[in-house]
C-alpha cells in the first residue's frame, strides 16, 4: 500500500498542491522517503498496539480535492458557535475554501490564513517552524502528512498581541470525501506575552462517508504566551482520524486544550506538549464520547524538561456499544526538572457491557523533588446516585442520562470560552440523547 | 397513609427487617429508635424503593396501593420522601438542576404543567427562607464537598420543594449543630398539615423536643419491640435499650 502513496507523490510534482518556497520541497520529499521506508506501524509497534489502524493500512486512498461547489455557509451554521462573525478558515474535503471562509477583524500584528496562502507570503514565518515541532521521525502518520503538506490553517498572533475573539479552523467533509484522504496541516505561533484561543473542529456533512483525515497542528506558545486550544473531532462514524497536535511552550507560558471526539470510526489523536523552561503550566482537558464499533484512542505525552513547571490533565470517556477507548498518558521529568508539579486523570464511564477500555499511564520521572500523582478508573453509572434521584421522582432512563451527561460536564466545564463551552456542552447532551 | 404489615427484607443472605409492622395515619408523626444496626434505615431504604435490599415477604400499603409495587420514581411521585441518613453526591449536576428536575417529573406525573426556570427560582427562594439558607448554595453540585450539615440541611430543602404527603427523616438531626436542628426541625414543623404524615428515625430525645411524635417505636434486629408515646423517648434517654433487647431475647 506504501507504493501508491509515493505514486500520489510523484504525481502531484508540477502541481498547485505541490508548489511552496525552496527550502519546503526536500522536507516533503525526505518525509515521503521515510514513510516509503517504514510503511505504516506495525501490529508490534507498541505505540500503536491498541489502533486498530487496518482500514487505514489496507485501504486505497485518493488524494482529497475539496469539491465544494454544493455547500452553503447555511450548512456550516450548525458548527461555528453561533459566532459567523469569528475568524473562520473553511476546508471543505481537505481544501481551502476562501468564499466560505470568514477574515474577522483582526487586531494590528495578528495574522490568520491559509497554508497555501502564507507558503507564498509568510516564507520566514513558516521556515521558522513549519515541520520544525512535529518531528517526522515521530510516526510515520506524520512523515506521510509531512510529505502531502499543502493545505491547512495557519494563526500568528504577534508580541503581546490579545486576540480578541476565537480562531476557527474548520475542516468539513461531504458526500465526494468517500475514499479519499487528506493531511491538514495547522500552524499556531503565538508570540510573547500574547494571548489566543483557536478552535479546530473536524465535522462532517456526510455522516455515512468512509474517508481518512490525517491531520498535524503545530504549536508554538512563546514566553508568557497564553493559548487555548479547543480541539473538536465529529467526523462521520464510518471515517478514520489519525491527528497529531504537538506543542511547545516557552518560559511563563501557558497553554489550556480541551480536546472533545465523538466522531469516526477509528479516532486517535496524539498531543505532545514539551515544557521547554520554567515556570510554564500546561492543562489538557479531554472528553471522548463513543458508540457502536468506535475507537477513540487518545496518547498525550507531556515533556516536563525544566523545573518548576505544572501540569495537569483530565481525560473522560464514556463508551456505550461495542466501542473502545485507549487512553495512554505519558509524562516524562528530566533529572533537572525539580519542583514538577504533574496530575494526570482519566476516568472512563461505561454505559454497555461490550464497552472496553485499556488506559494506561506512563510516568517517567528522573527528578526527586517532584509531586507527580495519576489515576485511572473504569466504571459504572453510581448506584446511589441513581437511586437518589429516582427517589426524588426523576425516572429510571432521566436519571441514567443526568448522571452520565453530569460526568461529562465536570470536563466541559472547563473550557473558559463561554460559547464554547455551551456549544459543547449542547453537543454533548444531545449526543448523549436529549435532556 | 400508610400500613405495614409483617415486612421482611434481606440484603444478600442476611435477613435484616424481620417482621414489622407499623401503621402511620394523616396527620399523625412517628419516631423510629433503636440501636445501632437494628434496620432503621433499611426500613426507611425498603419504603423508598432501594433496590440493594429485597422484601421477602410482608406487604406495604400506601393511600390504598400497594407500594412495594411501585417504581421508586413511581413512589416519590406518589408522595414518599426519604430524606437519607447518607445523602449522596452528585459532581457535575447542580443543586438548582437537580432540584427542579425532580420538582418537574413529580408535576409531569400528576399531570401538572412543567414550571420554567425562572418560576422555579421564585419558588425556591421562598423555600430557601424556610430553611434559612443562602442562594449560592443551589448553583453547587449536588452534595459535593458539602458539610454533614450542610448534607442534612439540603434532604430538608428538597422535602420543603417536593412537598411529600409521607416524609421519612432517617437520622436527619444526626451530624447537626443547635442552630441546624433548630432550622430543620422548624422546616419539618411548618410543612406539618393534616393530610400528611412523618416518620422520624432518630437516636436522640433532643430531637423530639422540637418535632413531637405522637408515637414512639423501638426497633430492635429487625423487629419493633416496643411503642408507645412521647414519653417512651424519655424512658429511652435514661435507661438506653438493654431492656428492651433482653425482652426480645427472652420471646424468641
Ligand atoms: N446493603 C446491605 N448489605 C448488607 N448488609 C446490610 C445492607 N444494608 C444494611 N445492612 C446490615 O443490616 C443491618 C441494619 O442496618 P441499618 O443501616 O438498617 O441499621 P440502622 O438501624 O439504620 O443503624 P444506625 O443506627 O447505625 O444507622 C446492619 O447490620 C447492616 O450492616
Ligand atoms: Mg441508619
Amino acid at each position: 500500500m506504501t507504493e501508491a502513496f509515493v505514486q500520489d507523490f510523484e504525481a502531484r510534482a508540477g502541481t498547485a498542491t505541490a508548489e511552496g518556497p525552496e527550502w519546503l520541497e526536500p522536507i516533503r520529499r525526505s518525509a515521503m522517503e521515510r514513510f516509503a521506508r517504514t510503511g505504516f506501524p506495525a501490529a508490534r509497534d507498541e505505540e500503536w498496539r491498541f489502533t486498530p489502524i487496518g482500514p487505514i493500512a489496507q485501504g486505497t486512498w485518493r488524494p482529497a480535492l475539496g469539491g465544494a461547489g454544493e455547500v452553503t455557509r447555511e450548512q456550516l451554521a450548525p458548527f461555528v458557535f453561533g459566532h459567523a462573525d469569528w475568524t473562520t478558515l473553511v476546508f471543505v474535503n481537505g481544501i481551502y475554501h476562501e468564499a466560505l471562509s470568514t477574515i474577522g477583524t483582526l487586531p494590528p500584528g495578528a495574522r490568520v490564513a491559509s497554508l497555501a496562502e502564507a507558503l507564498r507570503s509568510d516564507g520566514a514565518l513558516l521556515h521558522g517552524h513549519l515541520a520544525r515541532h512535529a518531528p517526522v521521525e515521530g510516526s510515520p502518520f506524520t512523515a506521510l502528512n509531512t510529505a502531502f503538506l499543502s493545505e491547512g490553517g495557519v494563526v500568528h498572533v504577534g508580541t503581546n498581541v490579545d486576540l480578541a475573539s476565537p480562531v476557527h479552523l474548520l475542516y468539513v467533509t461531504t458526500a465526494e470525501a468517500g475514499g479519499t484522504v487528506a493531511h491538514p496541516r495547522n500552524l499556531i505561533v503565538v508570540e510573547r506575552g500574547a494571548r489566543a484561543s483557536v478552535i479546530e473542529s473536524y465535522v462532517t456533512l456526510a455522516p455515512g462517508q468512509a474517508y481518512w483525515t490525517n491531520p498535524i497542528t503545530e504549536v508554538a506558545v512563546a514566553a508568557g504566551a497564553w493559548l487555548e486550544h479547543t480541539r473538536i473531532q465529529r467526523e462521520s462514524e464510518t471515517a478514520q482520524h489519525v491527528g497529531l497536535t504537538h506543542v511547545d511552550q516557552q518560559r511563563d507560558s501557558r497553554y489550556r486544550s480541551f480536546s472533545l471526539a465523538m466522531g469516526a470510526a477509528l479516532g486517535r489523536h496524539n498531543l505532545h506538549v514539551r515544557l521547554h523552561d520554567e515556570n510554564i503550566e500546561t492543562l489538557l482537558y479531554g472528553l471522548y464520547v463513543t458508540r457502536g464499533d468506535q475507537t477513540a484512542d487518545n496518547h498525550t505525552a507531556i515533556y516536563h524538561d525544566q523545573p518548576n513547571c505544572r501540569s495537569w490533565e483530565v481525560y473522560k470517556g464514556i463508551l456505550d456499544g461495542r466501542s473502545r477507548a485507549v487512553f495512554n498518558g505519558k509524562v516524562f521529568v528530566k533529572p533537572e526538572a525539580q519542583k514538577t508539579d504533574a496530575k494526570q486523570t482519566n476516568r472512563n464511564l461505561l454505559l454497555s457491557d461490550g464497552a472496553r477500555v485499556d488506559t494506561k499511564p506512563q510516568l517517567e520521572i528522573f527528578a526527586d523533588d517532584v509531586k507527580c500523582t495519576h489515576g485511572a478508573t473504569v466504571g459504572r453509572l453510581d448506584e446511589m446516585a441513581r437511586f437518589y434521584a429516582r427517589s426524588r421522582g426523576i425516572p429510571a432512563a432521566a436519571a441514567d442520562l443526568l448522571l452520565t451527561y453530569a460526568f461529562a460536564a465536570e470536563v466541559v466545564e472547563e473550557v473558559t470560552l463561554a460559547p464554547v463551552r455551551e456549544e459543547l456542552d449542547r453537543l454533548v447532551r444531545s449526543r448523549l440523547g436529549g435532556l | 397513609m400508610l400500613e405495614i404489615r409483617d415486612l421482611r427484607a434481606s440484603a444478600g443472605d442476611k435477613e435484616i427487617l424481620r417482621g414489622i409492622d407499623l401503621t402511620v395515619n394523616a396527620g399523625e408523626v412517628h419516631a423510629v429508635m433503636g440501636p445501632n444496626g437494628s434496620g432503621k434505615s433499611t426500613l426507611a431504604q425498603v419504603l423508598a424503593g432501594h433496590p440493594a435490599y429485597v422484601v421477602t415477604g410482608g406487604s406495604v400499603r400506601y393511600r390504598g396501593q400497594d407500594l412495594l409495587d411501585l417504581e421508586p420514581e413511581e413512589r416519590a411521585q406518589a408522595g414518599v420522601f426519604l430524606a437519607f441518613q447518607y445523602p449522596v453526591e452528585i459532581p457535575g449536576v447542580t443543586n438548582a438542576y437537580f432540584l427542579r428536575a425532580a420538582y418537574n417529573e413529580i408535576r409531569k406525573a400528576r399531570g401538572q404543567d412543567e414550571v420554567d426556570s425562572m418560576d422555579f427560582l421564585d419558588l425556591l427562594e421562598e423555600k430557601l427562607k424556610l430553611v434559612d439558607w443562602e442562594p449560592a448554595i443551589m448553583s453547587r453540585a449536588v452534595n459535593a464537598g458539602f458539610s454533614g450539615g450542610e448534607k442534612k440541611r439540603n434532604e430538608i430543602l428538597q422535602m420543603a420543594v417536593l412537598e411529600p404527603r409521607l416524609a421519612i427523616l432517617d437520622e436527619t438531626d444526626s451530624g447537626l449543630d443547635i442552630d441546624a436542628l433548630r432550622i430543620v426541625a422548624a422546616g419539618v414543623n411548618k410543612l406539618r398539615r393534616p393530610d400528611n404524615a412523618t416518620i422520624v428515625v432518630t437516636h436522640y430525645q433532643r430531637l423530639l423536643n422540637y418535632i413531637v411524635p405522637d408515637y414512639v417505636h423501638v426497633l430492635s434486629n429487625g423487629r419493633i419491640v416496643k411503642s408507645g408515646g412521647k414519653e417512651l423517648a424519655l424512658e429511652l434517654e435514661a435507661r438506653g435499650y438493654e431492656w428492651l433487647e433482653d425482652t426480645v431475647g427472652a420471646a424468641s
